[in-house]
């Protein structure tokens, strides 16, 4: 249905430069998630996708048309609110109608489209509710609906699903997969739950400060991650980081020295730097094993059990918590002595300048 | 049952007494309110049933219905009614469509609007009187006017605004003096607009009118149905600009329904017809009052 090219986008408010030349395509059917922390300008970026903010320089190209000076409606893109933005004072099938009716949709068209799009949707015996009268679920069921209605070739969602309680959350989620498969159109999707953009997305782009950090998918993202902001940001509870010095490496994999003195052999292939540099390592909670241990080299601060999984917050001996993730029947107790081993296979290593060592293997799923 | 009776007996007296003392807590304030509410209206309805005349001791007694008679079939009367929904009309349509095309500028970004927005609000604050001089000698007359000095310096002849077109310069400055309060109100009102219900109608595809006429103005609909019902009440009985400016003048080309019951008191001390006017001015705005407390309660109930 429909690609979208970003050309270097930029946008300046006043003097502060907000989006600081993003590039990007998106295929066709394809569902893209923006991540980044608050503040890092998702919400501008999709809104200047949407028409809503100017595009101060780069090019925005819809199916290959230049679209930057094109008026929102006439984009053909559907935008879904965070505070769902219905029309208080029409009702649901009104909402619905409102676009269509702007754009001279016969009236017999628009009551099967909208009777077709509040079957799919389970928005029927609603149809004559307003807003007000609606649960939040339901009122976001209808903003999505409005956006359905008009057939766009884009959807962009803003944080649709962050005013929902968890249960609720979860439940739309699946929905919104379900539909997207259904529906097939071309998705930009912004959020800032973890599990939403691992779940969702055939692609994710990390932001952070306007600028793009990384873009694929998401396991790429999880195993590969290209520098250490994309690292931190992916994956919770997030990953551990150490410091250690780089001691040699070649095209099998980089040998480092730990603080205590152990060495590591990481796969991975080093950039050009000397050895004797200052570097970082970092593990995954769920990689890093424990075993009991008889010195004092780590001690158990924390247990936080969470059913099926528990979080084992280890104070090591030069004071840093490191948290590990156990299965949920691990019996250990908080203040009994540990030990932590780092398998080598699933360490990441970052340069001083923040930016990963190529793996030797990519992780199969991930390729 | 006979127990269920003799225990409710005491109860019920019980509940009597206390109502009774409540009743006289209640009743200094509404004997208060009662003198003064009601024995002007009766005395009203009184002097509008006999003939009573400050200049002419000789006629008196009681005159039934005809001070009423006399009124509703004196021309001055039906004009000053025609005057009164003129007026009330036309300043409502002035000041609150004007109140809300400048609330919507208002709420526009644009340089100096802080300020903008303390004299488009300060009108409110000049009383009556003054502003109607401010407007008769300072702004219209003829000779020393600001619009007769404007109209001149581009080679017309001045109007004299107040005795060619009283009552229509009589609305302006009474619209003048309340198109402050319809802007004051309807901009909160446009404030309170959540702005990604604009922007999704844009993304819907409506430009700014379609804007305006589907998301803006039913959003401010009780806000406009507040302004109509509070100006409504006042302008029933606008009198100062009136008296002011032209004395309901020239003739009785810009009296309305208060002014004539003044003029008939106390420019002609017929006391008996002022009050027969009165009493009809009372009839007219309950009338109207009812019917805007209605349409305003159905209006806030969505
Ligand atoms: N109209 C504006 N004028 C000036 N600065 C703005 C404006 N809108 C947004 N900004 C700035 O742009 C930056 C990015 O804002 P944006 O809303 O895109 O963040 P976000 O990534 O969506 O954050 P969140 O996750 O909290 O929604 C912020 O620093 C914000 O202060
Ligand atoms: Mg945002």
């Amino acid at each position: 249905m429909a690609t979208l090219e970003l050309k270097s986008l930029r946008k300046t408010y006043l003097t502060e430069e907000i989006i600081k030349g993003i590039s990007l395509s998106i295929e066709d059917r394809e569902f893209v998630v923006f991540v980044g922390p608050s503040g890092c300008g998702k919400s501008t970026l999709l809104r200047m996708i949407a028409g809503l903010e100017d595009i101060t320089s780069g090019d925005l190209l819809i199916d290959g048309q230049r679209v930057n000076d094109v008026e929102p409606g006439k984009r053909g893109l559907a935008m879904v609110f965070q505070s769902y933005a219905l029309y208080p004072h029409m009702d649901v099938y009104k909402n619905m109608e409102f676009g269509l009716k702007l754009a001279g949709v016969p009236e017999k068209e628009r009551s099967e489209k909208i009777q077709h799009v509040a079957a799919t949707l389970q928005l029927e015996p609603y149809l004559h509710h307003k807003p007000g009268q609606l649960s939040g679920g339901q009122r976001q069921r209808v903003a999505i609906g409005r956006a359905i209605v008009r057939n766009p070739k884009v959807f962009l969602f803003d944080e649709p699903l962050s005013n929902l309680d968890a249960a609720l959350r979860g439940q739309m989620r699946v929905e919104l997969s379900a539909l997207h498969r259904k529906l097939n159109a071309t998705t930009i999707y912004v959020t800032h739950d973890q599990v939403e953009a691992m779940t969702m997305a055939d692609k994710i782009v990390v932001l952070q400060k306007g600028v793009v950090e990384q873009i694929g998918s998401p396991l790429e993202l999880y195993h590969h991650p290209r520098n250490l902001f994309v690292a931190k940001f992916i994956g919770s509870p997030p990953m551990n980081f150490f410091s250690a010095i780089f001691q040699n490496g070649g095209h099998d994999g980089s040998s480092v020295q730990l603080r205590d003195g152990t060495l590591l052999h990481v796969p991975v292939s080093p950039p050009d730097i000397l050895p004797g540099t200052k570097i970082t390592v970092g593990i995954r909670p769920e990689h890093v094993e424990l075993a009991p241990a008889s010195d004092d080299s780590g001690v158990v601060e924390v247990i936080e059990r969470l059913g099926a999984i528990t979080l084992v917050h280890v104070r090591c001996a030069d004071g840093q918590i490191i948290v590990v993730q156990t299965d949920g029947f691990t019996t250990l107790e908080v203040d009994t002595p540990v030990s932590l081993k780092l398998p080598p296979q699933h360490c990441h290593l970052f340069a001083p300048d923040g930016l990963a060592f190529e793996a030797c293997r990519r992780h199969p799923l991930a390729a | 049952m006979q127990a269920v009776l003799e225990h409710s007996a005491p109860k019920g007296a019980s509940e009597r007494k206390g109502k009774r003392t409540g009743l006289l807590l209640l009743s200094p304030a509404v004997l208060i309110l009662l003198v003064w509410s009601l024995v002007p209206l009766a005395m009203t309805l009184w002097y509008s049933l006999i003939n009573y005349n400050l200049i002419d001791p000789t006629l008196h007694g009681f005159a039934g219905f005809s001070n009423y008679w006399y009124l509703l079939t004196d021309p001055d009367f039906l004009y000053s009614l025609l005057h009164t929904v003129i007026l009330v009309v036309g300043v409502l349509i002035i000041s609150v469509g004007g109140g809300t095309l400048l609330a919507i500028l208002y709420d526009q970004e644009f340089f100096g609007r802080g300020i903008a927005r303390v004299l488009v609000i300060s009108p409110f604050f000049v009383m009556p009187t003054v502003s109607a001089l401010l407007w008769k000698n300072l702004m219209l007359h003829p000779i020393y006017g600001v619009y007769s000095a404007m109209m001149r310096a581009v080679g017309l002849t001045p109007i004299d605004w107040l005795a060619r077109f009283p009552l229509l310069t009589v609305m302006m400055i009474v619209s003048w003096e309340w198109l402050p309060f319809a802007v004051l109100i309807l901009l909160t009102a446009v404030q309170s607009l959540d702005s990604e219900q604009k922007e999704a109608a844009r993304m819907d595809g409506a430009g700014p009118i379609a804007q305006f006429r589907h998301i803006i103005l039913p959003h401010l609909s009780r806000a406009i149905s507040v302004v109509v019902m509070i100006e409504t009440i006042y302008l029933l009985t606008i009198f100062a600009e009136i008296s002011v400016t032209t004395a309901g003048g020239p003739g009785v080309a810009s009296t309305n329904l208060a002014y004539l019951i003044y003029s008939r008191a106390l420019l002609q001390f017929d006391v008996g017809g002022a009050s027969a006017g009165g009493v009809l001015a009372i009839i007219i705005a309950n009338v109207a009052a009812m019917f805007l407390v209605r349409s305003v309660a159905r209006n806030l109930e969505v």
